[in-house]
């Protein structure tokens, strides 16, 4: 069937079949950031954003994107690399591959919260899977970003 | 120094945080076979009957492998160096099955679907046979999970397949019946661990191609590039010669990626299809069919003086290996070398038993033994202190190791750097020790604990860890830094970067590193064992200091000077006695294009003799809820010594990630079978690694040292910190409920229960 959406701004028209997942579709439209870690909807990793909204690509069926934005971290690489500074200034990217769906998530929450507590953010992020850095350095660098914009829009 | 022990950040940081393709699936060319498997429902069987005729007419399917038509090799996947102490006991398609989800088929097709629908067409009779499942009954069992003839172990390990043995053995110094006997307490205590999986984030991944001239080459997310290509052509039966591996970005490994898990199935279908063809481990793949932590029950025997002194222990080792015996013989040494050394006991005895189970084989998973041992001792001693009336922490203090002390359970090594005791110190201020020991009841139903363990490991497998680099100048006096060391998220790209800036007085971004790849990195035995930092790190000082030779012998030349009048400076090879008198290191690296007789370039290779332990010391505050048994960990304080820390950033979050998987073990991770023998906990819904809503803030403080046998001073990490959480939560536990658990993880439902059980009596 033909699916038409916006992949990162860009029109995409395709052939696809019923029962394709959102995540091998945006992987076969060349966004590679988005990973698969699980069958069961439990890592995150391949988290994206349908109409700004982050949604587990893999439990989404492409077909329901018809008509909708879908943004994947290729979609929001100036952003991305602003956070990269805060979290590879830890250490705390380490093997990377849990980095696109946990920055999805955080970007998400920069635009979705105001201030939050570290309650808050540990919430927001929850699904976030990650086991290299037992999460306290990405909890560093979240905050020192969340500052770091928080003092820039005052300044 | 202006790079080693600064907390720069990793090279290849901001292509991972912003999601570019460096990973094996996303390299795999488009048009890739995809190739899966069929696996076995039965924990022990014989494939009398396996029909894939109507399987092959689906349309798409390009290969359909059985038993009956893969070569027959016995091999190993583990990750050793040759000759390898795991026995050959595979094939890599048997009549045989010995667990579930052992590999029946391999089919290879177009697209997942048709390989999906094929694998389902595949009609298989099995005879099903009565497996081994409880490792407590393994050993001299009348059946045999490996009753085969073609059997071999290649290392005297007391492996024998017509006992059930993977390994066993016996060790010890001094008479520890005759000091037992003169001890004021003596205690034997016995734990249980389970068959942890690693659960990186990127389940296991390889693809394979045939390059221009014919050779197999699979691109593989693996710590062990080099002895993939023996494993490869150990199981196919093919020449070393005409393998080719190559390492991109790994989604974490801790040791998972020591086997060589996935790599033959694309493998064997690119040998003989000529296409190229992939694999991707589902999850649940990963968890039934990967290589887990050993399962493993520990009793220790401690004889100690009413005033504390640890005098003798006896421990008993009975490991899991399951159905294969991959890191079986290894894991096992480290529960009593890493275990018994810390409290210098006059006498030990340390004896053990590796059996083979109908159960998924295990393998190396970071701590590899260590962790299971430790876990036994630390608690044991902990329970020891508390019978004397001691506090745990002066118990400590009257038995640790001190520098310059030689070890006799740890091979007779000399002690050359250790400030275990100083990092017990700090942590016991960073928690607060002295204020929370041991308990405090909160008033509303719930009480605080805290417990302390104590940890150490090795750096890298002494004289048998080889680390290898070669180092050249490139155009304009750059440096291309070649290793075969596996950067598996570590960061170990960088730090060898770092060492090598400060060899050569550069800045780090010149040094170029590129790895791994077999066809151009000198060999390198793999990164695990906690060895690249230490082993191949001197690799990289060794070769900088020959480059920086040649550097100067082809300055000298240009200055037409004696050779030892010269010195380099990072920029130009300048005459000591006249400075201004130089030749840059561009003009050098450009003269060198035209020949001047020698290589820019030094390959150093390097093994240490010894395997300086790291230590470490962690402290645990837990919460309990008496109700409910729910167990809130409220602190976490640990300090490091790994001798010098080349990246006090990266040493931070090694020690942070490694914890956080030690409270994983001790908290959540579970593993159970059914009747059957099949794992229950086979997804992450089931398998409950920490998120991070169950993790405080831990803190982590290094207290270095100098290991004068390392690059810089530095010992190993990425290791050691996974083993304090489970002596120190167990023990934090223990001050919160009175109830001992010495199995873990110790779960609310285990709590809840034994609390009440506790309050009948």
């Amino acid at each position: 069937m033909i699916l038409k959406c916006w992949i990162n701004g860009k029109a995409v028209t395709a052939d696809i079949s019923p029962d394709m997942a959102l995540l091998e579709f945006v992987r076969s439209q060349g966004c590679y950031s988005v990973k698969r870690g699980c069958d069961t909807s439990n890592c995150g990793l391949c988290t994206v954003w349908v109409e700004e909204t982050p949604v587990l690509s893999c439990s989404v069926p492409a077909v329901r994107v018809e008509g909708k934005h879908v943004t994947t971290l290729e979609g929001v690489q100036k952003e991305a690399e602003e956070f990269a500074q805060f979290l590879g200034n830890e250490g705390a990217e380490q093997c990377g591959f849990c980095s696109p769906g946990f920055v999805m998530n955080v970007l998400a929450m920069v635009r979705e919260l105001e201030d939050p507590t570290e309650e808050e953010i540990k919430e927001y992020l929850a699904g976030n899977l990650c086991r290299c850095t037992g999460y306290v350095g990405q909890l560093r660098a979240v905050r020192k970003f969340l500052a770091r914009k928080k003092n820039g829009e005052e300044a | 120094m202006a790079y080693v022990s600064k907390p720069i950040m990793k090279k290849d940081a901001v292509a991972l945080i912003t999601g570019k393709p460096v990973y094996t699936e996303d390299l795999a060319p488009k048009d890739c076979l995809v190739v899966k498997v069929l696996r076995s429902p039965h924990a022990s069987a014989l494939i009398k009957e396996i029909k894939t005729d109507t399987a092959r007419k689906v349309p798409g399917i390009e290969c359909i492998l059985t038993h009956e038509n893969c070569p027959k090799n016995r091999f190993t996947q583990a990750g050793q160096t040759y000759p390898e102490p795991s026995p050959y006991d595979r094939y890599i398609l048997e009549d045989r099955v010995r667990f579930v989800g052992d590999a029946v088929a391999i089919v290879a097709g177009t697209d997942e679907k048709c390989v999906d629908r094929a694998l389902k067409m595949i009609k298989v009779k099995y005879e099903v046979l009565e497996p081994v499942l409880d490792f407590r009954t393994a050993k001299d069992n009348p059946i045999l999970v490996h009753p085969e003839e073609d059997w071999v172990a290649h290392c005297p390990v007391g492996a024998d397949n017509r006992r059930n043995l993977v390994a066993c053995g016996r060790e010890g110094d001094g008479d520890v019946d005759a000091v037992f006997e003169d001890c004021d307490l003596v205690l034997e205590r016995t734990y249980h661990t389970k068959a942890n999986c690693q659960t990186m984030m990127e389940t296991f991944r390889s693809y394979a191609y045939l390059d221009v001239y014919g050779r197999l080459t699979v691109v593989s997310s693996t710590q062990i590039p080099f002895h993939n290509r023996r494993i490869l052509g150990n199981a196919l039966g093919i020449p070393k010669s005409k393998i080719r591996i190559i390492k991109p970005r790994i989604g974490g490994g801790f040791g998972a990626k020591q086997t060589g898990v996935a790599e033959i199935y694309p493998a064997i279908v690119t040998w003989l299809t000529g296409k190229p063809s992939r694999i991707v481990y589902s999850r649940r793949e990963a968890m039934i069919a990967g290589s887990p932590r050993h399962e493993m029950e520990i009793t220790v025997r401690m004889g100690l003086s009413k005033e504390g002194k640890v005098r003798a222990i006896r421990m008993y080792t009975l490991s899991n290996s399951g159905a294969y015996g991959e890191h079986g013989p290894t894991t096992v040494g480290l529960t009593g070398h890493k275990a018994i050394p810390i409290y210098t006991p006059e006498a030990f005895e340390f004896v053990y038993d590796v059996v083979y189970t109908n159960v998924q084989a295990a393998g190396a998973y970071r701590g590899y033994g260590a962790t299971q041992g430790l876990f036994a001792v630390e608690s044991t001693l902990n329970e020891a202190a508390d019978l004397l009336g001691i506090d745990p922490l002066t118990i400590r203090r009257k038995n640790f190791l001190k520098e310059g002390q030689t070890m006799p359970a740890y091979y007779g090594e000399l002690l050359e750097s250790c400030t275990v005791e100083a990092c017990m110190e700090k942590c016991r201020e960073m928690i607060g020790w002295d204020e929370k020991y041991p308990r405090k009841d909160m008033g509303n139903g719930k009480v605080r604990g805290v417990g302390v363990g104590i940890a150490m490991q090795g750096s890298g497998i002494s004289g048998i860890d080889v680390g290898s680099v070669t180092i050249r100048v490139s155009d304009e006096g750059h440096y291309n830094l070649m290793i075969g060391a596996a950067d598996m998220g570590t960061g170990c790209d960088t730090i060898l970067a770092q060492m090598a800036a400060d060899c050569l007085d550069c800045d780090v971004d010149q040094i170029i590193v590129y790895g791994v790849d077999t066809d151009t990195a000198p060999y390198d035995s793999g990164s695990y064992a906690s060895s690249t930092t230490y082993v191949t790190g001197m690799a990289v000082v060794k070769a900088c200091n020959e480059l920086k030779n040649k550097i100067c012998r082809i300055g000298a030349e240009i200055l037409d000077v004696p050779e030892d009048a010269v010195d380099f400076d990072g920029r130009d090879v300048y005459r000591k006695d006249a400075e201004e008198t130089k030749v840059s290191l561009k003009d050098i690296s450009t003269k060198n294009m035209f020949g001047c007789g020698m290589d820019l370039e030094a390959t150093a290779s390097h093994s240490s003799p010894k395997s300086p332990p790291p230590f470490m010391a962690g402290m645990a505050e837990v919460e309990v809820d008496l109700e409910t048994g729910k167990i809130d960990l409220i602190n976490y304080a640990a300090c490091v010594d790994c001798g010098t820390p080349i990246n006090p950033n990266l040493v931070r979050v090694q020690a942070e990630g490694g914890i956080v998987q030690g409270i994983g073990m001790v908290l959540y991770e579970d593993i159970n079978y059914t009747d059957q023998g099949a794992i229950m906990e086979n997804s992450l819904m089931q398998y409950k690694i920490p998120s991070r809503v169950e993790i405080p803030d831990i803190r982590v403080e290094i207290e270095g040292s100098y290991e004068p046998t390392g690059p810089f001073g530095a010992k190993s990490v990425g290791e050691v910190v996974i083993n304090t959480p489970l002596p120190a939560i167990a023990q934090a536990v223990y001050h919160a409920t009175g109830i001992r658990f010495r199995e873990l993880p110790i779960k609310p439902e285990k709590v809840a229960a034994a609390l009440q059980k506790f309050g009948e009596k």
